[in-house]
């Protein structure tokens, strides 16, 4: 492996909230990285705190203990550095399809002709052609998600962070965007910071999967997924793959 | 991957197709009982003029009905534009920081509690009995709607979209300008919706308390004069005055805010009224 500084990098990170004049701990001594390029997913159970780390990794929020580096060095100015997909889909209700796809693009000030171009070259590999001018209140719920990883990854940005992105849509609808989601991250080849509680969709896309404790968050096991890649849906049922499902269900206490 | 409620909308309908039936229906056989009630009892026509009565009265006086209502218009116009430029500004100062919101907010909401019957007379002895007091007049009654619904518009956006924007290293003004303002208008739209249906009667009160033309002095005058049926032929051309002015508020909205009135959202409230 390369000695290089990793693009990101979590260290010791704790958070705390006051609610309702008592302190919530989220997150305790949080540490992790990824890798350029590679797919790492979170995985662990509701409330411990993911939805947290990402927002502190994304300078939404700074910690109250330990540090984020990018590339090895502090990253004091994370807003704008990182491409961030919130659990929810958040299109903009007022801006047709391909103008919130574009959002990102409009802020950051970049060309914005070329951005369009590009963006309904792709339109087809993220199943909304056709769909350009539509307001999002009339699309389906698996639509609106393409929709919010499209925006996300059309950033540009080296890393990106997905939460739950699948969360809210039907087993047979998630079943189909994870092998369309490694389709995706094959063209884009980002790093992916994955969030989930779904062990065999960490196991499938992941390169490495950290497995957090219930609240206060906490690293219990770091495991390397050796899965050939490209993975095709009958992987779920090798012998391996059952290995690492025993793995992960055993470091959640399940 | 496709399902067949992702279709854009194509039912879009600005104004509906039957919805104003009723309201006419209702409105018409009012009519007919006032007539024929005029007719049974034989009211004399200074009491209460029968609408037939009132039509024609208000075909004969048409000439001084359209100067005079052409007044009231005007006056109207120019108030709401001030009510308009003074809500929206005094809705995004109380917006922009908190002091002003604490100190702006409660002046604003007392401000609403005085009488305006007690101002207007101020205002003919400060500015005269030019067309200024009753703009004045038409901007004090309506910017109340429009300010508060403009502050609380604003601070009803999603916290999360801000956030969105945040990551992408949006500024301030990008995030009021795609995300605050644009989630604002519908209930901005709703206050200049209450403002408008406000804005005739408030021309009408700044013309009773001095003035030569327009529809109140109109009415005062054919008060004086027992000419009940142009009481009634002006109250009628300022409700349609009024219903117009909505109408047209409320047609810029439908185009303006298309993505608020899909065909998606409109087939939901029927599915919810249906039940
Ligand atoms: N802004 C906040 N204020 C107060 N408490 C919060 C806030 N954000 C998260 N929490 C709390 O922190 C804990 C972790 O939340 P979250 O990160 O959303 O978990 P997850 O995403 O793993 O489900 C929860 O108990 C939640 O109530
Ligand atoms: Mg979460």
């Amino acid at each position: 492996m390369s000695t290089e500084p990793p693009p990101i990098e979590v260290r010791h990170v704790s958070k705390a909230f006051r609610v309702d004049g008592r302190f919530v701990q989220a997150l305790r001594d949080v540490s992790l990285m990824a890798r350029a390029q590679e797919f790492v997913s979170l995985i662990g159970p509701s409330g411990c705190g993911k939805s947290t780390l990402l927002n502190i990794i994304s300078g939404l929020m700074e910690p109250d203990e330990g540090v984020i580096l990018l590339h090895g060095k502090p990253g004091e100015q994370r807003l704008g550095r990182i491409g961030y997909m919130p659990q929810r889909d958040l299109l903009l209700p007022w801006r047709r399809l391909l103008d919130n796809i574009l959002l990102g693009p409009e802020v950051m000030g970049r060309d914005l002709e070329q951005a369009r171009q590009e963006a309904r070259e792709l339109l087809p590999l993220f199943g909304l052609q056709g769909f350009e001018d539509a307001y999002p209140a009339t699309l389906s719920g698996g639509m609106r998600q393409r929709a919010a990883l499209m925006r996300t990854f059309l950033c540009k940005q080296e890393i990106i962070l997905l939460d739950e992105p699948f969360g809210a849509l039907d087993a047979l609808t998630r079943r189909t965007m994870r092998s369309w989601l490694l389709e995706v991250w094959a063209r884009f080849r980002q790093t992916l910071l994955f969030v989930t509680h779904d062990v065999d969709e960490a196991i499938f896309l992941s390169d490495r999967i950290y497995v957090l404790s219930p609240r206060p968050g906490h690293v219990v096991r770091e495991l390397t997924i050796e899965l050939p890649r490209p993975r095709e849906e009958r992987v779920v049922s090798s012998s391996t793959f059952a290995a690492y499902r025993e793995e992960i269900l055993a470091a959640l206490g399940l | 991957m496709r399902d067949k409620r992702a279709r854009p909308s194509q039912r879009w309908r600005p104004l509906g197709n039957w919805r104003y039936a009723p309201p006419f229906v209702l409105l018409l056989s009012l009519l007919i009982l006032w007539q024929g009630a005029t007719a049974i009892w034989q009211i004399e026509s200074y009491i209460l003029p029968s609408p037939w009565e009132i039509l024609q009265a208000g075909i004969q006086a048409r000439g001084l009905l359209a100067q005079h209502t052409w007044q009231t218009a005007q006056e109207t116009f120019w108030g709401f534009l001030l009510a308009l430029g003074a809500g929206f500004s005094l809705g995004l100062a109380i917006d922009f920081s908190p002091f002003l919101r604490d100190a702006l907010y409660p002046v604003l909401v007392i401000s609403q509690t005085i009488p305006i019957i007690a101002i207007a007379p101020l205002l003919v002895i400060w500015f005269g009995y030019g067309i200024w007091p009753k703009i004045i007049v038409v901007g004090l009654v309506c910017f109340f709607p429009i300010a508060v619904n403009t502050a609380d518009g604003l601070r009803a956006a999603d916290p999360e979209m801000i956030s969105l924007l945040r990551t992408m290293g949006a500024s301030y003004k990008d995030i009021f300008l795609k995300v605050r303002l644009p989630g604002a208008l519908p209930m901005i739209f709703t206050g200049v919706k209450v403002a408008i249906t406000y804005s005739v009667v408030g021309a009408i009160l700044g013309e009773w308390v001095g003035g030569s033309k327009g529809l109140g002095i109109f009415m005062l005058r054919s008060t004086n004069s027992f000419r009940t049926d142009w009481v009634f032929a002006s109250i009628a051309v300022t409700a349609v005055l009024s219903v117009l002015l909505f109408g047209s508020v409320k047609l810029l909205e439908r185009l303006t805010l298309r993505w608020y009135y899909t065909a998606a959202r409109e087939e939901r409230w029927e599915e919810i009224q249906k039940k």
